[in-house]
């Protein structure tokens, strides 16, 4: 499979998708659409990472329930965020009786967990797994950049973290299936700032989605809607650039996750949404229930993560990102 | 595409900060801190207090100020568009200082707020001194020689 698409020879179908944001999200254009919001951040915990594991936990709890399973029927916990150690996931998923993986793969997260519980799916190891993710504002600024009071200026470029937790039940059931996975390739193309992600993270869907429409010589035209998550407004007009220049152009029927939680100018966001969650909730808000109801038949969703940490950083080091893409298609009637 | 090619990419579509409206915005506020400070000053001094006590209690009054409203979530608001205006004053220093300790509350007083009060003050604590010191000898140097 090296440099490969894998073909998912028994496609993994969602079952169930449930999410989980905060009040900034709620209020956003997205905001009637999710499952559950809190107008408290701190989801009546009394730390924000205690918050985020609350959410991971409502977000999975609400899931099962959907899709009608209980704990003891899922097979494995695919499930990540972006704290050191996950332990947003390791403690917001220690109530369920099911074997956990932990994963790091920044804001790329959402579609790693879909993307390797569908490849054990395919080759009949597992036959229903649970994909989580979550990230929280609060929780990540503490980690990654200032004290949340700290008084400092954001430049243009900068991300504004999701503070929201998604849940994917995936078995035999369901309109939406997974039919091909093409994991990425950590890629660093220099880019230092942590205020312009969008710009670490494109060149890694750049990669990805080069090598797919390569092998596969599909066009983008093949497809109602690429949506990457979350390269912002920065990395989204880079992104859309670049490919152009390779002759492969998405510009009508391109989205990004990070444009589509905030109204960025309402909401003082600058290029958008970032954070594990935020990929996780559109998609699992929006785009997915889209593909449910029929009105996109075949969508790509390109998981784009930056690999950094406030350490690396400080030694000069650079932003390492990688992007992972998930092939889903309508199978209704 | 190479890396430094795509580095020139990047940095020359990218949107800079508005320089002048921050700027601007950095002016009125400092300024309407310094003139807040200057207030105080008169203030404490039309009280009957002299001059040098009342312009220490015309700092502490300012750092009061911003630790409280850091301490209400107000500042970083206020920052957010003042900039330069909130941090260069000694206000920016204060809410560095509270706000770094109200984050670090839930790790305990002892592993959290102490360890991780001067985070961000700390560069400017540990270099102003050292540059005091530096200041000082220098000072005493050209005034032994000079005198």
């Amino acid at each position: 499979m090296k440099d490969k698409i894998i073909y998912l020879a028994r496609e993994p179908k969602i079952s169930a998708c449930y999410t989980v944001v905060g009040s900034k999200e709620s209020n956003g254009p997205l905001g009637q659409l999710f499952d559950e919001h809190c107008d408290d951040d701190k989801f009546s915990k009394d730390s924000w990472e205690k918050a985020e594991s609350e959410m991971q936990k409502r977000a999975f709890a609400g899931a099962l329930k959907k899709s009608g399973f209980i704990d003891t029927d899922v097979d494995i916990l695919l499930a990540g965020d972006l704290l050191n150690q996950c332990v947003g996931s390791a403690y917001g998923l220690l109530d369920f009786d099911i074997p956990y993986l932990g994963l790091y793969g920044a804001c790329s997260t959402c579609a790693e967990g879909l993307a390797i519980g569908a490849c054990l799916y395919s080759g009949n190891i597992i036959d229903l797994y649970g994909a989580v993710t979550s990230s929280h504002y609060c929780s990540s600024e503490r980690q990654f950049r200032y004290p949340l009071e700290y008084g400092g200026q954001r430049t243009p470029t900068a991300q504004w973290t999701t503070t929201g937790a998604g849940a994917y039940v995936v078995g035999s059931e369901g309109k939406v299936a997974i039919s091909q996975v093409l994991f990425g390739k950590a890629i660093d193309m220099g880019i230092t700032d942590i205020n312009n992600m969008g710009a670490a993270m494109a060149p890694a869907a750049i990669d990805t989605i080069t090598r797919y429409f390569e092998e596969t010589g599909h066009s983008p035209k093949d497809f109602d809607l690429i949506v990457t998550g979350d390269l912002g407004y920065e990395g989204s007009e880079i992104l859309k650039d670049l490919l152009l220049g390779k002759g492969i152009d998405i510009t009508n029927n391109h989205t990004d996750c990070g444009l589509m939680i905030f109204d960025r100018e309402r909401q003082d966001v600058h290029a958008g949404g970032s954070g594990c969650g935020c990929s996780a909730v559109v998609m699992g808000a929006s785009v997915i229930p889209r593909i449910e109801r029929g009105e996109l038949k075949k969508v790509l969703f390109i998981g784009t993560g930056a690999l950094m940490s406030p350490m690396t950083l400080f030694q000069g080091g650079s932003i390492p990102a990688i992007a992972h893409l998930v092939r889903l298609e309508y199978r209704g009637e | 595409m190479d890396k430094q090619e795509y580095k020139e990419y990047v940095e020359g579509r990218m949107k800079k900060s508005p320089i002048l409206k921050n700027c601007f915005h950095a002016f009125l506020m400092g300024g309407a801190i310094c003139t807040l400070g200057q207030a105080f000053l008169e203030l404490y001094m039309v009280l009957g207090v002299e001059r040098a006590t009342a312009s220490t209690l015309a700092s502490i009054t300012l750092i009061f100020l911003a630790i409280l409203l850091t301490g209400l979530g107000v500042f970083d608001n206020i920052a957010r568009l003042a900039g330069a205006g909130t941090i260069v004053p000694i206000t920016g220093f204060a809410n560095s200082v509270a706000s770094s300790a109200l984050d670090t509350k839930s790790e305990g007083y002892v592993l959290g707020v102490g360890a991780k009060i001067f985070t961000i003050a700390g560069p400017v604590i540990l270099f102003g001194t050292m540059s005091g010191v530096l200041y000082g000898v220098i000072y005493y140097l050209v005034t032994a020689l000079g005198g």
